[in-house]
This record gives C-alpha cells, structure tokens and sequence, in this order.
C-alpha cells in the first residue's frame, strides 16, 4: 500500500470514529457517575434527525448540532428523572426509550427522508493542511473530528486531575459514601447523565451532518448505539481506552470497506457485519483475561500480565444502582 | 462543642426505635454511649450527623437549636462521624478518599493535600501512604484515614460508632491516643461501643441505652456490673429449663478452625456437638456466630482447621454433602438466603421434595395446617409476614436431619410462636440429632439450650454446660469482659 492510501486510510478511519468516540465518551460519563442510558440506540438515531431537521429548515449547523445535543439531554433527562430519583430500574427505563426514540425518529423524520441537505464539509486548515501525512489526516477533516479529539484528553483531564472529575467517580463508586461526606450524589448523578445524553446528541448530529450526511430509513446508523455501550465496557470505563476501542472499531469498519472492493467475490454484507461480531470477540477477549486460571498463567509473564492490566477495567460498584437517602 | 439532645424520637414504619431520647455531652470530654444491639445507639448518632432524619425532637450545639437535616449541614456545623462500616471509596488512592467530601475544591493541588494528610497523620502518629490504592489497606488503616480526614475538616464533635471492630491492638493504641490527644485540644468525641472495656478506659462519661430508651448515666470511675445491669434485661427466672441428658455420640467437630468473613472472621474454634445436645451460641451479633453456622454447614470454606460431620471431612465439600449426611441450615436472612421471594409455598416443596405438584400442594397443604402458616398454597414467600416465613422454613427441614444449624430462628416471632417452635424443633430433631441455633436474645439461649458457646471478637471465650451457666457470666463474656 502505498503512502498516500494509508494516509486516505487512516484519514477515514478518524472521520469514521468521530461520532463514535463523542458517544462512547458520553456514555462513559454517564457510567462513571453510576448511571446506565441504555438509550444510546434510539437517541443517536433521535438526535441525528432532529439534527438534519432543524439544519434543513434553519440552514445553521450551529442551531442543528445544538438542537441534537438539546435531545439527548432531554432523553438523559427520563433516564434522570425515573431511574435515578423515581428509582426505577436504569435498564429498563433506557431499554424503553431506544425502542421509542427509534420509531418516534422514523415517524417525525419521515418528511425528510431523502432530501438533499446541509453536509459539514472538511475545513482544511490554512497552513497546516498542506503538511506531508499529518495535513490530510488532521487538518482536512471537517471540525467533529477535532472536536471528538480534543474530547478525549479532555474527558481524561477532567476525570483525573480535577476535584469535580474525583468527585464524579466518587459518587458512581459509593453514592452512600458520598452522601456521608456532604455530596448530594443524585443531583451529580443527574447533571453529568444529562452532560453525557448532550454528547450522545452531538454524536447523532456527527452523522447526519456529516459521516453519514442525510436522513432516511435505514439511516446506517442503526446498531451503532450497542456498539458505543459495548466499546465503554471494551474500555473498561476509562476515557483513552474507550476513544481506543472507537478507533478499533472504525478501523475495522474501513479495512471491511477496502477490502470488499480487493475481493469482490465475497458478499459485501459480510464486510458491512464482521465489526460487530468482532468487536464481541474483543469484548470476550477482555474479559476471559480475567479468568483466574489465565491471571496465574501471566504470572510467570510479567510483560503481558502488565499489557494486561493495562486492558483491564472495572465498572464502577454503583453502576445501575439507585441511590436512596433515607 | 457542647451537644444537647432532647426527646428524640425515630419510627421506622411501625417500630418505634427510639423513644425519646435525652442525652447532653459536655465540650472537651469524650463520651460513651453503650447498649445492645438494637438499643438504638447507631440510630441515634445516624440522626445526629444527618444521615436519618428524625421523628421528633430538639438539637442544641453550644446552646443553640440546629437543624441536621443532611450529612452536608451537620459536617458544616463541625459534626463529623466515624461509621462502623467504613464510607469510603476501595478503588481511588489514599490521597483521593482524603480529598473527598463536601468542599472539595475544583483545582485541589495535590502536592498542597498530600502535605496536609501528612501533616495531620505526624500529629498523631498515624502511617499513611497518599498513592497507595485503598483496598490494599486495612480496615483499621482505612479508619485511620478517615480519622484524619474529619480531623482535617476542624469536626469539633467526632462521632465514633464501634471503631475498634476489626482493628489489630496496635492500631487501637494509637487510636486511643489520638482521641486523649484531641480531646485535650478541645474536641468533643462521641464513641458509640458495646465494649465495657474499651469505655471504661476511655470515656469521663457514659450514657446507656436499651430498647430506645436511656437506662441510665454514669461518670468515672464506672462499675462493670453496673452498666451491664443497665445495657441488659434481668434475668428471668429459668423454671422452664429442660432436663440435661446425657449427650449421645459425637456428630460434628470443629478443629482449629478458622476462616474470614462476617467483619470479626473466626479464629481457632474447637468444638464438639453431640447426638440430642441442644447448643446455644451467644455474643453480640457479628461476633462470630453466624459464621460458626455456615462453616458447620459448609457454605463457607475455612482458611485453616477442619470440619467434620459424621466422619467425614467437610473441607472442599459443599452443602449439599452437608444434607445429604443429615445437616440442615436455615440462615437469619430468610427471604434472602433461605426461600425464593417470588415463588409460591408449592414451588418451594417442589424443589425441596423434588416431587410432582400435586404432592408438593398436599405437603404444602399438611404445612399450613400443622405449622400454622396464614397464606395459602399459592401465596409467594414475600406476601408472607416474617413469623411465617420462618414456619415456612421450618416446615421445609427434612425429616431425616440430624444437624439442625439455625441463625436467630425465633427473630420476629411474639413469644407464643417462639415457644411452640422450640417444642416442635425439640420433639423432632433434638432426639436423634442436634440443633445449634444462634439467637441475638441471651434469655432465649438460657431458657432453651443445654450448652452455651459465648463468642467475643470472631473467638468463642466460653463453652459451658447449662448447669454451669451464670448469666452475668455471660453477659459480661458477651462484651469482652
């Protein structure tokens, strides 16, 4: 493969991410802080044609990408009110709004399937664009891609370095705990599910602006809300690892496009599906690690026990669980 | 701090906790606060930190009334509380839990909270390490911290609920010397223990509870017998104890047994049940004696030592081994351990009789009838009240057993249904086996067993026959004395 394909290679492989990466870093928000929105299916599917929507209508991005965030807050916000301080079981509640948000998108969107519509373009960046590699990879993307890499470190920074990061995985570790020092967790709880519902949101948004421009059904886009779920679990709820797994996953996706056309004898569905069933590969990978008998097989392997501990991750204790004061 | 408590009063539901508690402790001097379990002693600290809120009553700090409605406004009236089970967080470092809380500040400087742990760790000669991950700690080092944390936070009246459960003796020094430390700076400390012991030598003045109700204040220099007679009921006359008889062959033996769990864990506990002994473990609860029950039962696997039930060893077995050799438990948590919340009495004889559902619905039926269950065969084991869900568990031994291991068998039972069990238990299985129950009610071990084992601390500090029993003997074993 010569330089110029891996760049275009890669290029697309950033671009793929981006929605993917802006919504696995949401949900991981929201996990961290001990909630679950199960909602990611229906809400990314929600917000992308609301997006497309008002953009059609207003021809402004900004209204479009704010409307989608404003979405998947208001999603976050039932997930908020039933799960967290109605104490309604978080799964159930989540499971019940991607099949919701799924048909209420098909229904309102149906006026707008398949217009002709607004698309973010890449914005090359005077001066940088033109450098060798990194210009076509970093700075001929259209601005959703810079915005879920800046998202990453910045997810890290603040869940590390800051007392309100320490303080989010505070509560989603021991909301009692948490309540004993002075902190009120369901109010944390709440903010931060809305916090990680807008990004869910701006996700959508990411595609029907531009990943996968348009409105129409199948959007393309369905199944990828499981992903991003999986890909946080993948992660084990720490931001780098989980933007890593978003980029596994793209990875995958682009070499299964480049590859149906190396091999047009294979039916193209078998590329379109192979991400998803690898991805679950991976996810069983991770977790086999955690097997007692393979822990004392890397004992005698310091190397890969360190690779290892590195993949590893542990849900947060109050993951799911209602807090209730007394 | 001065604190003034007047007339607090706490339902949970129908149960009146607490009622009307008076308790005034004086600035600068550390406080004791006994009882037994259930007399309402965590309750009360519970509301005075906010954590509970309560049903009525008045808070006065320094004279003046407060409202703790929440743990946020207590800690900013300068109450801080040292639970008994430590509110921390295992997965974040040393120096995270330390930063934790009410004010954390959004740019807190590491470096700055690193010197002020350590700072506050020199003053009372505590050993911390900020980067060290907190579940590698123990417990008594994760108490340590949280000590420095209300510490840091200028808690001017330090709530200490049963903080020596769990800590080796070399950490319960140096945490008696810090409380003497700081009281003399001027702090107040309220320490919460049912250890006679431990606030004798601590405390200038204690306050005792039992059944919500206060029983009595005492100051130093304190009389043992004294408190104990305040924290627990006077015996009652024993007319009813049954005929000692000669016990029968040996069907179960504990060998240096030890294992962990339960807080306290079990340390070496040696121990014999024979055929038609009827064996009462005492102590306050947690202190070892459910553990005992589930290593005889052998849902729990021992660290060191040997279980063995009709000779054969019990180690690497289950409990199902356990049953099918006679042995039987039936844990305290009834709904959660010992039936199927959601399954109805005939699904709970299918599975324990293994048989078609019409004979499950027979026994169910024959149940109801000679166990006095009020429900219906198809009533669901959480429709039924406590009382009946423990006759349900009794109705569901088998026949056949010889070891019958109950936790607090007669727990939420009024004293009509207690007895009838103990008749009924005593007819069936006394004879050709053993019963080993715990019970949280030292008169109900005296009354019906024939041989008590008294446990203190996860160690078994008494075995004595019934004919050798002296109740203030016991009692005081119970707490360490």
């Amino acid at each position: 493969m010569s330089d110029l394909s891996l760049t275009i290679l890669l290029a697309s492989v950033l671009a793929t991410a981006a929605p993917l990466i802006i919504a696995a870093l949401g949900e991981t928000i929201t996990e961290k802080v001990g909630v679950i929105n199960l909602s990611l299916d229906g809400s990314l599917l929600l917000a992308a044609m609301v997006a497309f929507m008002v953009a059609y209508e207003s021809g402004s991005f900004t209204l479009g990408f704010g409307a989608a965030a404003l979405t998947g807050a208001v999603i976050a916000l039932m997930i908020g009110v039933f799960g967290i301080y109605l104490g309604q079981l978080q799964v159930a509640v989540g499971f019940a709004l991607t099949l919701m948000c799924k048909d209420l998108a098909y229904f309102l969107g149906n006026p707008y399937s398949r217009l002709q519509g607004p698309q973010l373009v890449a914005q090359p960046i005077p001066g940088l664009a033109d450098l060798p590699f990194f210009g076509p990879l970093l700075f001929q993307q259209p601005l959703v891609v810079h915005l879920s890499l800046l998202l990453i470190p910045l997810v890290w920074w603040y869940f590390y370095r800051t007392g309100r990061g320490l303080e989010l995985r505070a509560v989603g570790e021991n909301p009692e705990a948490a309540y004993t020092r002075g902190i009120d967790p369901r109010r944390k709880q709440l903010f931060y599910t809305l916090v990680g519902g807008a990004l869910v949101g701006i996700a959508g948004a990411a595609f029907s602006l531009g990943i996968k421009p348009g409105w129409g059904r199948p959007q393309g886009i369905e199944g990828l809300g499981w992903i991003a779920l999986a890909i946080v679990i993948f992660g084990g709820w720490h931001p780098l690892k989980v933007a890593l797994g978003a980029l596994l996953f793209a990875f995958l996706q682009v070499v299964g496009i480049t590859l149906q056309s190396l091999w047009p004898s294979v039916p193209a569905q078998v590329f379109q599906v192979a991400p998803f069933p690898l991805m679950i590969l991976a996810l069983l990978l991770v977790n086999l690690l955690q097997r007692e008998g393979v822990q004392q097989w890397l004992r005698h392997r310091p190397g890969l026990a360190l690779l290892v501990r590195q993949l590893q991750g542990r849900p947060p204790r109050a993951l799911g669980q209602s807090f209730r004061p007394d | 701090m001065q604190i003034e408590l007047q007339q607090i009063h706490k339902h949970f539901g129908k149960a009146h906790v607490l009622k009307g508690i008076d308790l005034k402790v004086d600035a600068g001097s550390i406080h004791g606060l006994v009882g037994e379990n259930g007399a309402g002693k965590s309750t009360l600290m519970k509301i005075l930190t906010g954590y509970l809120s309560r049903s009525g009553g008045r808070i006065l700090l320094d004279g003046e009334e407060v409202e703790c409605e929440t743990p946020a406004a207590a800690a900013a009236l300068g109450i801080g509380m040292l639970y008994q089970e430590p509110q921390d967080f295992p997965p974040l470092t040393v120096l995270d839990n330390f930063i934790v809380g009410r004010d954390t500040h959004p740019d807190n400087h590491r470096g700055r909270q690193q010197a002020r742990l350590q700072n506050l760790a020199d003053q009372v000669h505590f050993n911390l390490d900020g980067e060290a991950q907190l579940e590698q700690l123990t417990v008594g080092e994760r108490q340590q911290l949280e000590f420095l944390r209300l510490l840091g936070r200028d808690a001017r009246l330090l709530i200490l609920d049963e903080p020596t459960t769990g800590i080796s003796d070399r950490q319960k020094e140096r945490l008696f010397a810090a409380l003497h430390q700081i009281r003399d700076q001027g702090r107040t400390i309220l320490l919460v223990s049912h250890k006679l012991e431990e606030v004798v030598a601590l405390c200038d003045r204690v306050t005792i509870l039992r059944h919500g109700e206060v029983s009595g204040e005492e100051s130093a220099p304190f009389h043992i017998p004294r408190l104990l007679a305040l924290m627990f009921d006077q015996s009652p006359a024993t007319d009813a104890k049954p005929q000692r008889r000669a016990p029968g062959d040996a069907l179960l033996w504990l060998r240096n047994l030890s294992a962990s769990g339960e807080r306290t864990g079990l340390h070496d506990c040696n121990c014999t049940i024979h055929q038609g002994e009827v064996v009462g473990l005492a102590g306050l609860s947690g202190s070892g004696q459910g553990l005992f029950l589930r290593l005889a039962a052998a849902l729990v696997q021992p660290t060191a030592g040997e279980v063995e039930f009709h000779g054969r060893s019990l180690n690497r077995r289950d409990h199902r081994t356990m049953r099918r050799l006679g042995g039987c438990f039936l844990p305290a948590n009834r709904l959660e351990e010992g039936l199927i919340a959601g399954f109805t009495l005939v699904d709970h004889f299918t599975l324990a009789l293994r048989c078609s559902r019409r004979e499950a619905r027979a026994a169910a039926e024959r149940a109801i009838d000679k166990f006095r269950i009020r429900g219906t065969p198809d009533s669901t084991a959480d429709s039924l009240s406590g009382g009946n869900q423990q006759r349900l568990l009794l109705s569901l031994i088998p026949t056949g057993a010889n070891m019958v291991l109950l936790e607090n068998p007669t727990r939420g039972l009024d004293v009509e249904s207690a007895g009838w069990v103990w008749r009924y238990l005593r007819k069936h299985y006394a004879g050709q086996g053993a019963i080993v129950f715990s019970s949280a009610e030292l008169d109900e071990i005296l009354a019906v067993a024939d041989r008590v084992l008294v446990f203190f601390d996860g160690r078994v500090v008494r075995d004595l026959p019934m004919d050798r029993v002296d109740y203030q003997d016991v009692a005081a074993a119970m707490t360490g004395n």
